[in-house]
């Protein structure tokens, strides 16, 4: 009944916008709410299920961006042709010397093994050095202006959507290895490392994806607006509606994303709840509640919490892949840990944590509130600073901070959802 | 002279930029440390906390230098750091009680309390952009230099000039000011030794008759202290933008954790040997190896290990280091 009607709320704030702003606002938000939702619904696995604190979604929502750029777009055979075979041979060289550095420590003897390791690593590390440089100087030299970059695959961009999915969850092992079975607050500080590392990768390796000279104009799953308008037929019916086919197509292609991110949604809350309350479910939220009895159990609690971590990360890697798709466009300095991580935890927290449907919720609702915000907090500055003086040096600060009354705002909401209502509007069963 | 050449670079460069980067890192991960030990969560509002106490220290130095106060060649800044420790002590005790506490009291597991953090560090984001805005503000004054480059190489006839900022002299003097206080108001003072009870065995602590309530007060009294004079080294040192602070955060953990989370001595040898390693590896060493090594030896790249941009990726690896091999710390912190 609650859960009917808070997601009623959800659709009448949506709708409402739509009649009182635009259409057209009303479907980006709902498009970036749906993609808040699947973000959301990765943080609930790993937070509401696992009680695992994971502060990097924004990295692996970046991944999930990169995944699009690797995967989707033309390579560039003049940029493989002047160091493409290097670049990946060094990489390769990376990973093989790190795997080395693995297996040093774990088949040598006490004494030996730390020497062999810092050998192997200091080592692998030049010898990498030594054979990526020239590779990257040389691609990054080919027509920086344009490309400088290798380029992707060239396949169809639905396809990145997994792909990003695979990249955060390759990240989230690694991760997951090194910083699960410690204490708690020990994840949180390696996610928020490593979401930080992701970004200056994605910023300074320009053979990858151009760093911040960024990759506009990603392929579409959908057609563009401008060839629609020119298609006779489409805009036939767009009159037919009583639209103009401006308005039509921009609208058209906004609600075909729409659908395509409500499939994806569908599909993952189905196997979220179908996971919830599978006997797998159950057994994480027993580890989640007591630890040591469901070891005692004989539950390899480590590896559950490696399992569920992957899996949460590989959902906010799909949705970074979703909304870079939507966006056309990957700018590695538009990542904002503020924006990407922290807001999704108010998400899930708002939303009711160990719930799907409140994380859902809480995705629409907070995203709803974060793109709200800023007019109504203009409003209330306008209302509060018209009995001053016009031109006074307050006013014109309070008018000019308007844009970060969102980030005080989410704070004191999740201080307070926290306070009075920790679990959350939609709480867990 | 070629070496003393190299020894010079070398400190030009290297040492004294990482040891005033690394006594600011060390007052940083002191706050976190302490707060770790006597609240136990990790408190990710530290970085925003030195922003905020960082900020009222500006306005207040802003007041003083349009009142006409200065303090010669030092920055006006020293003067107003009491004010911005004012603030920011009356900012955490405030949070603290209406935030904090109801926890406290809960006995809510660490985690909730590291969650509850991050929103006080969302408002606290959100208060300094709203009075002070985003953008990069430079509130250093008086004199720039104790020694510039050209007059050390008048003054020793050398080719490297040795340039030390009035900035990094007095981090250094005003940090080891600070851990000496520090230092002796746990060791000798009669509240100093009731928070070390209380972090080392709260029962036993609460048992022989102190004061939690009071413990905490004082606690966060002298992390805000440290946050402030931390983050207002680090302004004077660099310059003062918000979204730095945040993003010292990860240096700062670093530096607590591979000291020892709760362990103080470690907090200062954990952010000597972040901002070393930081400053190291993103050094191009071409110019100190140019003068040591032989002529035909002479490296022809920058010899830089990793660009300046991945400098939180060092102190990232030697945290997970750390984390794989030694996971108490190097001075055996608390690991639950």
């Amino acid at each position: 009944m609650r859960t009917l009607g808070l997601f009623a709320l959800v659709a009448v704030l949506i709708l409402g916008t739509g009649f009182l702003q635009s259409w057209n606002s009303a479907l980006i938000i709902l498009n970036m709410g749906l993609v808040s939702a699947i973000m959301a619904l990765g943080v609930n696995l790993q937070w509401g299920l696992a009680g695992l604190f994971n502060v990097g979604v924004m990295g692996f929502v970046a991944l999930g961006g990169l995944a699009v750029v690797l995967t989707s777009v033309a390579p560039v055979p003049e940029a493989w042709a002047a160091g493409g075979t290097r670049i990946l041979g060094a990489l390769v060289l990376g990973f093989v010397s790190i795997a080395a550095c693995v297996l040093a420590w774990k088949r040598l003897p006490r004494g030996r093994r730390g020497w062999a390791v810092a050998v192997l690593s200091i080592g692998g590390f030049f010898l990498y050095r030594a054979v990526l440089d020239p590779g990257v100087e040389a691609v990054e030299a080919v027509n920086p202006a344009a490309t400088g970059f290798l380029g992707g695959l060239g396949l169809p961009v639905v396809l990145a959507w997994p792909v990003g999915g695979l990249l955060a969850a390759g990240v989230a092992w690694v991760i997951g290895k090194t910083a699960l079975g410690l204490r708690s607050d020990y994840l949180a500080i390696a996610t928020l490392g490593i979401a930080e590392i992701i970004i200056a990768v994605m910023k300074n390796e320009d053979w990858m994806a151009r760093g911040v000279k960024n990759v506009i104009g990603l392929p579409r799953p959908l057609p563009y607006e401008i060839d629609l308008q020119n298609d006779p037929g489409f805009v036939d019916r767009a009159a037919g509606l009583g639209l103009d086919p401006t308005t039509a197509s921009t609208l058209y292609v906004k609600l075909g994303y729409s659908l395509m991110f409500t499939a994806v949604l569908v599909l993952v809350l189905v196997l979220a709840q179908l996971a919830l309350n599978s006997p797998w479910g159950r057994m994480m939220r027993a580890i989640r509640d007591n630890e040591e009895a469901a070891e005692a159990m004989g539950k390899d609690v480590t590896a559950r919490h490696l399992q569920i971590f992957i899996l949460g990360s590989v959902l906010c890697g799909m949705a970074g892949a979703m909304m870079t798709t939507l966006d056309g466009q990957l700018t590695p300095s538009s990542y904002q840990p503020l924006r990407y991580t922290f807001l999704i935890w108010v998400m899930v927290i708002v939303g009711g944590s160990g719930n799907n449907l409140g994380a859902v919720l809480g995705g629409f609702l907070i995203w709803f509130l974060w793109v709200q915000v800023e007019p109504i907090g203009q409003w209330l500055m306008n209302a509060v600073t018209s009995g001053m003086a016009e031109g006074s040096w307050l006013k014109a600060h309070l008018l000019d901070s308007v844009q970060h009354m969102r980030l005080l705002t989410m704070g004191v909401i999740l201080l307070l959802v926290l306070r009075f209502a920790p679990r959350g509007l939609l709480p867990e069963r | 002279m070629e070496i003393l050449n190299a020894l010079v670079a070398l400190s030009n460069f290297v040492l004294i930029p990482a040891i005033a980067y690394g006594s600011q890192l060390a007052l940083g991960a002191l706050g976190v440390t302490l707060i770790y030990g006597i609240l136990r969560f990790s408190n990710f509002a530290h970085g925003d906390t030195m922003a905020i106490g960082t900020m009222v220290t500006i306005l207040a130095t802003w007041g003083l230098q349009a009142l006409g106060v200065s303090l010669g060649p030092l920055p006006t800044a020293l003067l107003a750091i009491p004010a911005g420790i004012a603030g920011a002590a009356v900012l955490v005790l405030l949070t603290d009680r209406l935030v904090y506490r109801f926890y406290r009291e809960q006995k809510a597991k660490p985690v909730i309390l590291v969650i509850v953090s991050m929103g006080v560090m969302f408002v606290y984001n959100g208060v300094t952009r709203f009075i002070i805005g985003p953008d990069d503000q430079n509130f250093a004054d008086g004199e720039r230099f104790l020694i510039t480059a050209r007059e050390f190489k008048e003054m020793t006839g050398l080719d490297e000039g040795l340039a030390l900022k009035s900035t990094q002299g007095l981090t250094v003097i005003t940090a080891v000011i600070v851990v000496a206080l520090l230092f002796w108001f746990l060791n000798h003072t009669r509240t100093g030794k009731s928070m070390r009870a209380y972090s080392d065995n709260e029962d036993l602590a609460l048992l022989s008759g102190i004061n939690p309530e009071r413990v905490v007060m004082v606690t966060w009294i002298i992390v805000a202290a440290l946050a402030v004079v931390a983050g207002t080294l680090y302004g004077l040192d660099k310059s003062f933008k918000p979204f730095t602070y945040f993003q010292l955060l990860l240096p700062i953990f670093a530096s607590a954790i591979v000291g020892g989370l709760g362990s103080p001595l470690g907090a200062i040898a954990g952010g000597f040997i972040i901002a070393f390693s930081e400053v190291g590896i993103t050094y191009a060493w071409k110019k100190v190896l140019g003068y040591v090594m032989p002529e035909s030896l002479e490296p022809s790249g920058l010899v830089q290990l990793l660009s300046t941009d991945y400098k939180f990726a060092v102190s990232f690896v030697i945290l997970i280091i750390v984390l794989l091999f030694r996971p108490t710390g190097l001075f055996r912190g608390k690991s639950v």
